[in-house]
């Protein structure tokens, strides 16, 4: 992990942090300026090359072998919403971010930030789901931490996990990892746990069948690395900011293009029928149990085969390719057939008015 | 998706530039009204798909770039105020007032709350009657309808702690004074074609025969736009004008009835600022008063706002379809969405954010 700090000379627009007297909404949105915050105040200060490496985790010698270390924190509100909750979430984010390193998941922790007056037959269903979730994920939960503050300081419940992970000999993942030539595939259809989510947030509520795509990725990304790991350059998920903020990165990362196929995205019914009424970009809206595997030409077919023959892969597509052209810029090929720039998002994605 | 896949097919655009190409003997200048379909024809590329010959330039119809700076800066007044839960359309939010936005005041604690819809501000006040919940009223004869619907029920059970900032325009009086500029280069015009589900487009009739132009009542999908082209360079070519219906599917001659008699009931025609293009008589919808004491700007004593704003936005002379957002010396430079001068680069309607997001890779 002794990789070069990649330059921003080329970077559009840099955000002076001054521009921002005070944190908004945004800078925790996953686009430019969380971007913004990371080159600006947080990269400097801690300046360390398994940052710069801008992975989902950390990751880090260990005698002869090498440890992905990661963490996350889950202020989803609702807490409780189609198809998980924060508890399961809390597990499952964090046992995908250490799998994107190409790591076995080997041990979490549990951080609780508890509102005074918060009920305790809701932290008890919270604390069984994430730990169905760990079994499930085959990793356990083995130190955590209880806070609690005042009533009014908090929003119910804050949960903080941290992931422990094993990285086996032959596996490099990493973002800066993807070349010209290699091909992108999606492992399903995009934006179910942004739409779901979003479907029972107070003010906003619609019906929908959507349920979130919150699962732990890691069964389905071993046997690819057991059978193809020369050929896995990149695997990312793409949560907050959505397939196309992950791929930008990416890009910026590897110093590299893409081209994606519209046409190509799996997207269900329901979610597509959603984005279209909200004015939301499925490709902006966020997964939990997704993943983006770049991988070498040759190695793509039977990859994509692969990761089909897993339940949570059976969507699983072809998408696109990495190019030569436009390095750091993300290219989408319309459903009528012209090409346009798939940018980063500046702010939290709104919806349209009509 | 039904009705959706259908109007993206690519061999089917094809054909349609195809045959726009077989029509088209002049050069002419095309304006589309609604900032849906600009953000349609950026992102899916038809104006590099179409003949030279044919320009398209952006109209007015983007509510949020239009809404007039004194009237965000009322918002922002509004959303500071601790009683106040100032409720907005997402797309409003980041706008830029004189000297900030609805945005930046909830990060400075202003309870600032995004809705779907006026009904979803209505049911906040209902739960939060110990609050004064304020619904920023924006937008085209598209919205008027249920925003009417939801002042009309809030006056029907009396729920005395909600009330509406209104900021409602109408397209008839912008197009009228397009083609009144003697400056103008507008020819033929592609009408907002959800505007039309509500209005009908038998308003439009008069506005053709007067100024001797073809208006193409147009959808939102790639070849909706297309097929509004197409017939609006037929016109052309033919030396017609009048009005044509493309957006079939959703639009009649007399429109939605039910959703004007609201309109009617609720609101009164009234002059309105419209943002970087000034005063245009008759163009806004104010409620009548009947309805006065859910006026947020007659309920609560607001400062009267500044209006000293950047003078380099040359969003005016985009609605007006006289510049495109790239010919505009502060886009991506001094304009970007992350610090927009004006409400075209923020708004997802906008004519700025559009050729922002979806540009061609350089």
């Amino acid at each position: 992990m002794s990789r070069e700090p990649p330059s921003f000379a080329g970077a559009s627009c840099p955000l002076p942090l001054r521009d921002y007297p005070k944190i908004q909404m945004a800078h925790g949105g996953g686009g430019r300026l969380t971007q913004s915050l990371i080159d600006h105040l947080f990269l400097p200060a801690f300046d360390h090359a398994a940052l710069w490496a801008r992975h989902d985790g950390a990751v880090l010698p260990l005698g002869d072998c090498r440890v992905a270390f990661t963490t996350d924190s889950y202020v989803v509100r609702p807490l409780f919403f189609p198809g998980g909750d924060i508890g399961a979430l809390a597990v499952h984010g964090t046992v995908n971010d250490l799998a994107m390193c190409g790591a076995r998941p080997l041990a979490l922790s549990a951080g609780f930030i508890i509102e005074e007056g918060f009920a305790m037959e809701e932290l008890a269903r919270i604390t069984n789901s994430m730990a169905r979730a760990a079994r499930g994920c085959h990793v356990p939960v083995v130190t955590g931490d209880t806070k609690v503050v005042d009533r009014g300081k908090g929003d119910g419940v804050y949960v903080n996990t941290a992931g422990l992970g094993v990285i086996a000999d032959g596996v490099e993942c990493q973002p800066a990892g993807a070349r010209p030539g290699d091909r992108i595939i999606l492992s399903g259809e995009i934006a179910a746990h942004g739409i779901a989510v979003l479907s029972v947030r107070e003010g906003i509520e619609f019906d929908t069948t959507v349920e979130s795509d919150s699962a732990g990725l890691w069964n389905l990304v071993e046997p690819i690395l057991e059978r193809h790991a020369a050929d896995v350059h990149v695997l990312r998920d793409p949560t907050r900011g959505g397939v196309a903020s992950a791929l930008n990165e990416i890009a910026t990362a590897a110093g590299v293009g893409m081209v994606l196929d519209e046409a190509l995205i799996p997207v269900c019914e329901q979610v597509r029928g959603a984005c279209e009424l909200l004015g939301l970009d499925p490709l902006y809206v966020a997964n939990e149990g997704k993943c983006l595997a770049i991988v070498t030409p040759d190695a793509a077919d039977a990859i994509a085969g692969l990761i089909r023959q897993h339940p949570l892969g059976s969507r699983a597509a072809i998408v696109g390719e990495v190019v030569a052209d436009h390095p750091g810029t993300v290219c989408l090929r319309s459903t009528i057939g012209s090409l346009r720039i798939l940018d980063l998002l500046s702010g939290e994605q709104l919806p349209r008015i009509c | 998706m039904k009705y959706v896949d259908e109007y993206r097919n690519a061999g089917d655009a094809r054909r349609m530039v195809e045959a726009i190409e077989s029509i088209v003997a002049h050069d002419w200048t095309l304006m589309e009204i609604c900032g849906g379909q600009t953000h349609t024809i950026v992102r899916s590329g038809i104006d590099r798909m179409l003949p030279k010959r044919i320009t398209l330039v952006h109209g007015p119809g983007c509510p949020v770039c239009v809404t007039s700076v004194a009237l965000i800066d009322t918002a922002i007044a509004l959303a500071r105020r601790p009683e106040v839960i100032l409720t907005s359309f997402g797309d409003m939010l980041r706008v830029p007032g004189s000297s900030t936005d609805l945005l930046r005041a909830k990060a400075d604690g202003g309870d600032v709350r995004m809705v779907y819809s006026p009904l979803d501000a209505l049911a906040l006040a209902q739960k939060h009657s110990d609050r004064q919940v304020v619904f920023f009223a924006v937008g085209f004869e598209t919205t008027a309808p249920a925003n009417a619907l939801a002042v009309w029920k809030a006056r029907r059970a009396g729920v005395g702690n909600f009330s509406v900032l209104c900021a409602h325009v109408l397209v008839p009086p912008a197009m009228e004074a397009i083609l009144s500029d003697p400056g103008n280069l507008v020819q033929g015009f592609l009408a907002a074609g959800h505007v039309c589900t509500v209005t009908g487009y038998r308003e439009y009739e008069p506005l053709a025969q007067r100024h001797r132009v073809p208006i193409t009542v147009t959808g939102f999908e790639p070849l909706d736009v297309l097929q509004g082209v197409y017939l609006t360079v037929r016109a052309l070519e033919a030396d017609r004008w009048g009005v044509e219906n493309q957006y079939r599917r959703a639009v009649t001659a007399d429109g939605n009835q039910a959703a004007q008699r609201m309109m009617a009931e609720v609101f009164e025609v009234c002059d309105r600022d419209w943002r970087g293009i000034g005063e245009i008589p008759a163009s806004g919808l104010r409620l009548r008063g009947e309805y006065a004491e859910f006026d947020a700007e007659r309920r609560f004593d607001i400062a009267p706002p500044t209006a000293d704003y950047s003078t380099e936005c040359i969003a005016g002379q985009i609605l007006q379809g006289r510049k495109r957002p790239d010919q505009c010396p502060a886009f991506r430079v001094r304009c970007t969405p992350e610090r927009p001068l004006g409400a075209p680069m923020v708004s997802s309607e906008g004519a700025c954010a559009a050729y922002y997001r979806w540009g061609r890779p350089g």
